[in-house]
């Protein structure tokens, strides 16, 4: 079997890579995040907008957001063929739980753009 | 309602309203699936089924996997108020003071909580599961004790997020 991880067709082998690649990225950007409040006493506006207006936090966050929409593409994918036994029912439900994840990233893309 | 019983008896009224988005497709979704079943019973082969969860057993085991589902579910839907919060906070002072000012109210220490132990579930069970894909706590007496372990672990972290918070 050929498990070329950078095709585009998707399998359940890649599938399972993807979903614990971006579990990892997803579990060291949490820490780092609540790393931040645990060791800032008070967080004020000036200290807050100048740790995203740092680039490599911009770039960890939008790799985090990306790596978050990778995650539940699988994984609700997962929730949803197990519950919803309905090909069509689970393609409409799927779009639109996509289109969130979607829409998640696409407002942190111009969040961090205009910071 | 065997579900509304379940939930409410086994996880607690406070984790029962963070899951509220996740149980409303549940609810839609199990409808549809009842309707489809009665259209299909008069022609499949009449089998026993026990969908009763109450007299379903449920070792740890069971319980970790489950809550690690339902909190990977809730944090998907957390996630919309998580990025408001972020978005409007990092908008101006004004939008960062408001927030901060939310913070002061019940309503959104709660929604705060719900999110930070939804996480802090999905992350800890995480942990677990990638060392299980690496050959770790497989057998009967290490899976059911990581698995209690993995639940204590976070009931001492959630109480640790409510005093934080609070
Ligand atoms: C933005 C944050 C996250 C969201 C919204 C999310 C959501 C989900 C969802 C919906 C599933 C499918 C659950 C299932 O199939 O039962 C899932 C699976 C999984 N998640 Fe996450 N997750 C997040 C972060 C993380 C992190 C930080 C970890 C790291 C430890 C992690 C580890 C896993 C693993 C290992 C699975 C596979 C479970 C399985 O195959 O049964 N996730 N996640
Ligand atoms: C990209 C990240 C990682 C890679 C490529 C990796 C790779 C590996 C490999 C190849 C093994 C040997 C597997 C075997 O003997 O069956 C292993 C074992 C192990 N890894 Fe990882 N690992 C990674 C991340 C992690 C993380 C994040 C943790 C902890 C949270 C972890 C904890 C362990 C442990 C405890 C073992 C020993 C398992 C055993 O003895 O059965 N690893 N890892």
């Amino acid at each position: 079997m050929v498990v070329n991880q950078a095709s585009l067709k998707r399998d359940g082998v890649q599938d399972f890579v993807s979903l614990r690649a971006t579990a990892l990225v997803l579990a060291s950007y949490a820490l780092f995040i609540l790393g931040y409040f645990l060791t800032t006493p008070t967080v004020t506006f000036e200290a807050w907008q100048g740790l995203f207006s740092n680039l490599a936090v911009k770039v960890y966050t939008l790799a985090a957001l990306v790596c978050m929409m990778v995650h539940t593409r699988i994984g609700l994918w997962q929730v949803l063929t197990d519950y919803v036994k309905n090909a069509k029912l689970r393609a409409i439900l799927g779009f639109f739980l996509n289109l969130m994840a979607f829409a998640y990233v696409a407002v942190g893309f111009f969040v961090l753009w205009s910071v | 309602m065997l579900f509304f019983h379940t939930v409410t008896r086994h996880y607690g009224v406070a984790n029962f309203t963070l899951m509220v988005p996740s149980i409303t497709w549940w609810v839609i979704t199990t409808i549809v699936g009842l309707l489809r079943v009665n259209g299909q019973v008069t022609v499949k082969k009449q089998r026993p089924v026990n969908l009763d969860l109450s007299t379903i057993s449920m070792p740890a085991t069971a319980k970790a996997s489950i809550l690690h589902r339902i909190s990977g579910v809730a944090l998907f839907f957390a996630l919309s108020f998580v990025i408001w919060a972020w978005s409007e906070s990092l908008s101006s002072p004004q939008g960062f003071e408001f927030v901060k000012s939310l913070f002061t109210g019940f309503i959104a220490k709660f929604i705060a909580w719900g999110a930070v132990i939804a996480l802090l579930y999905h992350l800890v069970a995480g942990v677990r599961h990638l060392l299980m894909d690496m050959g770790r706590f497989e057998e009967l007496g290490s899976g059911n004790a990581s698995a209690k372990f993995v639940i204590a672990l976070w009931v001492v972290l959630a109480v640790l997020a409510g005093v934080w918070i609070w």
